[in-house]
């Protein structure tokens, strides 16, 4: 297990580095710069401001430079936000899109499990098709259309929420639902898919002709093995939720990393925008690990391999 | 046994729902942010992006504007409802007869909020700064109208003492200009032009460097009625009443909050959930809504800038002046701002604003279909037969979008021609609109200061902004002459005749002129209709609010 998991982590090194190349490379080949505004700057200033950020360097020399702070931990300064850095700007934001992530996790969970464990024992009845057109639903409903709407109904008819911000407790509720429900679609259905391959194998006829009751069935032989396509999918689905996180953000107003990423895009900050990629890369590459690690200690057909 | 089980499962599931409603339905409403700022006097401005800055000789933005104004104040400010310039940190000035030399008496005691003194040396040393290349201060050609700072800039002195800013003693600044500048004093409204405290610079790095740590709360250091309290990315700014400021008995103001909201959506659901007072814009399809059932709180104020079209006169096509008066003329501007803009925004028959400042164009274009038909005519397109097609650029905008698309409709209806619509990220249309590689392009002015020369210079030949390739010799003439004249009615006959050039010239084909489209609570007081969109805060404050007011607001923005 150590082996495996020494192994993985030096396989993330080349994969940041070519994240970090392949982002550097094309935030320099997209038409626009960072100083570029509609309001023209004298082409004299421009030069001093360039020369202090050190665009006016050789390409592979801004490359060699960037590489160089990066082994350091330094991401460099941002364009856009001129007395900040990226580590700085990553730093105030993580933990806001942690907390939303996390809550949203949590709903996806105590949401989407119960549901697909519901609809997978009580398969082919109206709670199946309930849970199931529920689930349906949170996956096809777009979060900016979720997100305006519990917001009218909550923030704006019932006004018990606000519609945007994250200063208060109750902020979290609305941002934290709409990204939530959304995955506890997704997790329903792969736990009902889940269980109900399980529930049809051997060893729970054997259970059942035993005399185990059905809830014992259920939760103790049943679920550690209908939840692993869940475990599997919360690799890449935090990653998601952490990532995704840009239209929800948006939506209700939130400092979270999620808008750093798509707007450093737009205002060609290449700093903060290699830094946030850097960040989810290195992010997705853990989660993975993570899962596959948690997956090994529940599935001993695999520990064995 | 599966029956009782489902039988049971939707009698909990029954209860689950009505509880859930029941819990919040039957809550108690939370205290809105707004409510709270009325009663603690707290004023939640909503501002469409992020600070890039707050130093005054960095930033170049409205946001940062919007900022500053709070945290710092220059030698004047403005009226609350004109701008007219009125003391601030100067008590009072005298201009010398030539209108050449304008000497600051600054008022007896006024600081910092450190508690150091305010002196004249401070406005020398900021000065110095702004035109120190090393800074890049993006707004320094503002200072060039001082004589000397142009050539401090570009490094053909490094004596600052050629450079016409003198202080005579603690309190007493001599500002020496190139020659009269008539809206000189409207001039250091302009950040770019507002002190800063340098010992506090240096503390946290160069002062004639960028990224300096100065900016952040607590390093802060400003002169003005607030101080810099918190500065949360992407969050909140809030600013706190500064007691060392010399008329602080008179803000009534006792904190505001600045809430960054890029989506103009989010930003009218806070205001109608109560957690803004002001916001910045309002989303297009909301503002014939609130006209109709909440015009209290919908704002309609006119604003000093120009929306138009750019022409590549360097394109074959566009050289002839004739097909660009064609263009103009074939546009109906009022359909424009009446079924698209909808904010109230005034068809564009010229290009500086009307009234702007008593200056009002006597020459205009008008709306001739058939006059622009025989235009095309004459100049070899009868029927718009042989003509180019060519493409309309613009930054990817809904309403950039449906205003080309009807421009396109029009031009194809009146003149024959076919237009396509090229549209682009914002990053890549400024590149490409700089490159000059576009036929007609959308763009926006929007003026630095109160005067006409902010939108006529913007087309002189050797201007960065110009960008149609077009140039005139006695249109540069006559705004040179101009910006040597002290006199405001001579200046303005130059103007009226540069106006004329550029309207029969026409590398630009001017739209409509802008309106500010915000929403204001009734609350708010002292906030006034302002053509640079300028509210000084010493003259804001909230007054008790109307009960119905937000119940109000939420039915108006209900309805689709």
């Amino acid at each position: 297990m150590l082996q495996l998991i020494a192994r993985r982590i030096l396989e993330t090194i080349p994969v940041l580095v070519l994240v970090a190349t392949i982002t550097f490379f094309m935030m320099k080949a997209v038409p626009g710069g960072p100083l570029d505004t509609e309001k023209n700057i004298p082409q004299e200033i421009k030069v001093q401001i360039e020369a202090f950020y050190g665009l006016d360097q050789p390409l592979w020399k801004q490359y060699a430079s960037y590489m160089g702070n990066l082994l350091r931990g330094d991401l460099g300064p941002s364009f856009k936000h001129a007395n900040r850095s990226v580590n700085e700007l990553i730093a105030a934001a993580l933990p806001v899109s942690l907390e939303l992530g996390g809550l949203a996790l949590c709903i996806a969970l105590l949401v989407g499990i119960p549901l697909g464990i519901a609809a997978a024992v009580r398969q082919n009845t109206w709670i199946d098709y309930l849970a199931s057109t529920t689930a349906m639903a949170g996956i096809c409903l777009p979060t900016f259309v979720m997100g305006p709407l519990l917001v009218l109904v909550f923030a704006l008819h019932f006004e018990q929420f606000n519609a945007s911000g994250w200063d208060f407790a109750r902020d979290r509720v609305l941002p934290a639902l709409t990204l939530g429900l959304v995955y506890a679609g997704y997790i329903a259905r792969l736990t009902r898919g889940g269980m109900l391959e399980v529930l049809n194998q051997d060893f729970i006829r054997t259970a059942r002709a035993k005399g185990a009751s059905e809830i014992r069935v259920v939760f103790r032989h049943a679920l550690r093995g209908g939840l692993l396509p869940v475990v599997s999918f919360l690799g890449p689905g935090i990653a998601g939720i952490l990532t995704g996180s840009f239209v929800i953000e948006t939506i209700f107003n939130i400092p979270g990393l999620g808008r750093h990423f798509v707007t450093s895009v737009f205002n060609r900050d290449a700093t903060l925008t290699i830094g946030t990629a850097l960040f989810y890369a290195a992010l997705v590459v853990a989660l993975n690990l993570a899962a596959d690690i948690a997956q090994a200690m529940l599935n001993p057909k695999q520990r064995a391999n | 046994m599966r029956y009782k089980t489902n039988r049971c499962s939707i009698r909990v599931l029954a209860f689950a729902a009505l509880a859930g409603l029941a819990l919040v339905a039957g809550c108690s409403k939370p205290p809105t942010r707004v409510g709270e700022g009325d009663r603690l006097q707290i004023l939640h401005r909503g501002s469409s992006s992020d600070p890039q800055e707050l130093d005054p000789h960095i930033v170049q933005g409205v946001p940062e504007h919007n900022i500053l104004q709070a945290l710092i104040e220059n030698l004047v400010t403005e009226d609350p409802t004109d701008l007219r310039p009125v003391p601030g940190q100067a008590e009072r000035w005298d201009i010398s007869p030539d209108g050449t030399t304008y000497t600051f008496h600054l008022r007896a005691g006024i600081r910092w909020s450190n508690g150091d003194p305010v002196t004249a040396h401070d406005f020398v040393r900021s000065y110095r700064r702004a035109l120190t290349p090393s800074l890049g201060c993006e707004y320094a050609y503002m200072y060039f109208v001082m004589k000397g700072a142009e050539d401090y800039y570009k490094g053909k002195t490094q004596d600052f003492s050629s450079v016409g800013a003198q202080a005579l003693d603690e309190r007493t600044l001599r500002i020496t200009l190139n020659g009269p500048v008539p809206y000189f004093l409207s001039l250091l409204n302009h950040y770019s032009w507002w002190p800063v405290h340098l010992p506090t610079i240096a503390r946290y790095g160069d002062p004639y460097q960028r990224n300096n740590r100065w900016t952040r709360p607590g390093n802060f250091v400003g002169n003005g009625p607030f101080v810099l309290a918190r500065w949360d990315v992407g969050h909140v700014i809030v600013v706190k009443k500064n007691p060392l400021y010399w008329n602080a008995a008179s803000v009534k103001l006792n904190e505001i909050h600045f809430h960054p909201i890029e989506s103009a959506d989010t930003e009218e659901r806070s205001f109608r959930s109560g957690q803004l007072h002001v916001t910045e814009q309002v989303p297009q399809s909301k503002i014939s809504v609130y006209r109709r059932d909440s015009p209290q709180l919908l704002r309609i104020d006119p604003y000093l800038g120009a929306y138009f079209y750019r022409i590549n006169t360097t394109r074959p096509q566009f050289r002839d002046k004739r097909v660009r008066q064609a263009l103009a003329m074939a546009i109906d501007r009022k359909t424009i701002v009446e079924n698209i803009t909808r904010g109230g925004q005034l068809p564009a028959y010229y290009f500086t604003p009307p009234d702007t400042v008593g200056y009002t164009s006597r020459s205009a274009i008008r709306y001739d279909p058939e006059g622009a038909r025989q235009l095309l005519a004459r100049a070899g397109y009868p029927g718009g037969k042989g003509f180019p097609p060519f493409d309309i650029l613009y930054n990817t905008s809904e309403s950039h979008k449906s205003i080309a698309e009807a421009i396109q409709q029009m031009w194809k209806r009146e003149l024959g021609i076919d237009v396509r619509l090229l549209n682009q990220e914002w990053k890549v249309y400024l590149d490409t609109e700089k490159r000059k590689d576009y036929d007609v392009s959308r763009a926006g002015w929007i003026g630095d200061y109160a005067d006409p020369s902010t939108f006529l210079e913007t087309f002189l030949a050797d201007s960065g902004n110009n960008r149609t390739g077009w140039a005139n010799a006695e249109y540069d003439r006559l705004l040179k002459e101009a910006s040597r004249l002290g006199d405001r009615q001579t200046r303005y006959e130059l103007f009226q005749k540069a106006e004329a050039i550029f309207l029969d010239e026409m590398p630009v084909i001017p739209i409509y002129h802008y309106t500010r489209v915000y929403l204001l609570r009734p609350e708010v007081r002292g906030w006034n209709a302002t053509i640079l969109d300028h509210h000084p805060y010493p003259y804001v404050w909230l007054a008790p609010r109307p009960e119905t007011s937000l119940a109000t607001a939420s039915a108006a923005a209900q309805r689709p």
